[in-house]
């Protein structure tokens, strides 16, 4: 067993919303924000979750080397809710050197090469003067973004599995916490619309033209997002009230099939979400809500159901807020933790938009309209290429 | 925190495989640098071996020395994989077919272009289902890895094997990102036992990083983030005991205390 974590605070940005009222609102209200794709030219009909104002509004001072579409989304998110503000307080207490950043992304600034590549000297064959592949492409660029904007001096690393990447952020951080290499951690992390995702899976064929439909009988694949989202983990103390949403369980697995379909009877993902289960020290039947991965593939949904079926049987419901912010990629796991996050707070069990008719040969309980509802514990499941899976599980503390 | 080291995998320029690498290590025999020859894996079946790009083959070459020194089963093992970018020849691809007027990808390169892609492939070619992450940390990625797979040791008390790798870019983003040649390391840990050495890993402030002998083995670690890991190859080579000191951020360093033997 783990010994539970609280998320002294979180902040998310997605194409749903900025920030943590907003987002819940939109929950509540079934508000999806996805839009017909208008992004890099790209000449396919699909819906993205495109976050708007990226485009201006770069990265300047002490931070400018850093500018790319996703620290400049980093950015943002750090500073929503006064998240900043609380890392710093968090700094007070512990020292800079005791605060971790354990964050994930797929494609980090990946989109500032794209660019550049596009800017070549045609004589030279030289990249733009002034890029800065380690601040912006790189993967760790994120990690070390974060730790300037924030001044933390403390263990970082950028984990980069795919679409599990911010899920298995928090696996790390309450390693580390609990080895003592720091007091606290921030995780979560971000990814941003590039050409290289976009092309990617329409090489895959799994881009929908409408917006996804997750679970739904005539899904027809992914609506690719964009979203960030950060967490302060810390051991519980006296200043968490019974509200606050804690870490109870982290579960990984590999499937060890395919590097880009998942298990087609979900063993994988059943194995995170038992392991996930079994490091919070909870059984199927404690679980209030699950917050699927639910990307509305054809082979992805149907897997998943079977793992959850197959563990928590028809009774406990679930949903996948793919259709809000579409598959925000690496970025899923956070902004999926602090939908169930909010979802907590709020007694509210996320629905699903866009999803009409459940594909009959589900057997989960999928949930297609959102209710009050109330929410003590929720598995939260991300899963990658390369078979990589994370499921969290989150708490009420009181 | 202190691991057992249960087997060593090596791979790099000059430097091919552990048992032929330790006494150039070690100071006994004279290091003659050459490219890095990529032992063909027994692990991937053959049509996969040719297509595998070379992150994937160097992971899964030097994971594959480590665990046949370890005597462990690979498929029962956790894994941490560390790298500071992703396959070159894979993402310089991508990048010049979407420079292009026709931006059609292929599915299997974007698929080899995930930064975890060779972690998929060892759990494929493995058949471990056990946890695995894939780390990245600009030059320090290999300590990163270290941290991560120690904390896993001692926490879950459970065995974990650290695959380390990084290639070379080819232009222009080599241009921009030079690394010194093709390397990957990987080494089999455990919460005690271990016929290598122990080590006691610490955090510690910024002090400065142990060095190689001669010039052109540190130069090696220096433009090369995975062979960060030489200095405590170096004394893992030796058998003594040692205190080595690697990079780890801009303020701060890992303090490995080794003790050989067990």
């Amino acid at each position: 067993m783990m010994a539970p974590l609280a998320l002294s605070d979180f902040s998310v940005v997605s194409s749903v919303a900025a920030g943590r009222d907003a987002t819940i609102a939109a929950l509540r209200e079934g508000r999806s924000g996805l839009a017909p794709c208008t992004f890099d030219d790209f000449p396919y009909p699909t819906y993205t979750g495109e976050i708007p104002g990226l485009d201006a509004g770069p990265l300047t001072g002490e931070l400018a080397a850093f500018d790319c579409r996703n620290n400049r989304l980093a950015r943002m998110a750090l500073l929503q809710d006064g998240f900043i503000d609380s890392v710093a307080a968090a700094r007070a207490r512990y020292g800079a050197d005791r605060i971790g950043v354990f964050v994930g992304t797929s494609t980090s600034g990946l989109r500032q090469t794209e660019l550049a590549y596009r800017s070549q000297d045609h004589v030279s064959g030289g990249l733009p003067a002034g890029f800065d592949y380690a601040r912006t492409h790189n993967t760790y660029s994120l990690a070390r973004f974060v730790r300037a904007m924030c001044r933390l001096q403390g263990p970082a690393f950028v984990v980069s599995t795919a679409c599990a990447a911010t899920a298995k952020v928090f696996g790390s951080a309450a390693r580390m916490i609990a080895a003592g290499i720091c007091d606290a951690a921030i995780v979560g992390g971000a990814d941003t619309l590039c050409a290289t995702t976009l092309y990617g899976f329409h090489s895959l064929g799994v881009i929908a033209e409408a917006p996804c439909r997750p679970f739904d009988a005539g899904r027809r694949g992914i609506s690719i997002g964009e979203a960030g989202g950060f967490a302060l983990l810390e051991q519980p103390g006296a200043q968490h009230g019974a509200e606050t949403v804690m870490l109870l369980g982290v579960g990984e697995s590999a499937d060890a099939y395919h590097m880009s379909s998942p298990h087609p009877e979900g063993v994988g993902a059943r194995l995170a979400m038992e392991r996930a289960l079994a490091a919070a020290g909870l059984a199927p039947a404690d679980i209030d809500y699950i917050n699927l991965h639910g990307t509305a593939t054809l082979v992805g949904d149907a897997s998943e159901d079977q793992a959850v079926f197959g563990l928590f049987g028809g009774a406990t419901p679930c949903s996948s807020t793919k259709g809000f912010a579409g598959h925000t990629l690496g970025a899923s796991g956070a902004v999926e933790a602090a939908f169930c996050a909010l979802a907590i707070q709020h007694g509210f069990l996320p629905g699903s938009p866009h999803t009409r008719e459940i594909d009959p040969a589900f057997r989960s309980r999928y949930v297609r309209e959102g209710r009050p509802a109330r929410i003590d514990r929720v598995i939260s499941n991300s899963f990658g290429f390369g078979g990589s899976n994370c499921s969290l599980v989150l708490g009420r503390a009181g | 925190m202190r691991v057992a080291i249960e087997g060593i995998g090596l791979c790099g320029p000059g430097l091919d495989g552990w048992a032929a690498s330790a006494p150039v290590l070690a100071g006994a025999r004279d290091y003659e640098a050459a490219p890095t020859l990529v032992p063909p894996s027994a692990l991937l079946p053959a049509n996969e071996r040719r297509r595998a790009v070379q992150t994937v083959k160097i992971a899964l070459a030097v994971g594959a020395e480590a665990f046949a020194a370890a005597g462990r089963d690979p498929a029962a093992t956790a894994s941490v994989f560390t790298s500071s970018g992703g396959d070159g020849d894979t993402i310089d691809q991508i990048l010049n077919v979407l420079a292009s007027p026709n931006r059609e990808l292929s599915p299997t390169r974007f698929h080899n272009s995930v930064h975890n892609a060779p972690a998929g492939y060892w759990s494929i070619a493995t058949g471990s289902r056990a946890a695995s992450s894939s780390l990245c940390c600009h030059d320090d990625s290999f300590a990163a890895g270290l941290l991560e797979a120690a904390a896993q040791v001692v926490t879950e008390q459970c065995a974990m094997a650290l695959i380390a790798y990084d290639v070379c870019y080819p232009a222009p983003l080599g241009l921009v990102r030079p690394i010194g040649a093709a390397f990957g390391v990987a080494m089999v840990l455990a919460p005690a036992g271990g016929r290598f050495a122990s080590i006691d890993i610490c955090l510690a402030p910024k002090s400065t990083a142990s060095v190689m002998r001669p010039a052109a083995l540190e130069s090696l670690r220096r433009n090369t983030p995975a062979a960060r890991s030489l200095p405590l190859l170096a004394a893992l080579a030796r058998g003594e005991p040692a205190e080595i000191t690697l990079d780890y951020l801009d303020d701060m360093a890992l303090i490995l205390d080794l003790a050989p033997g067990c």
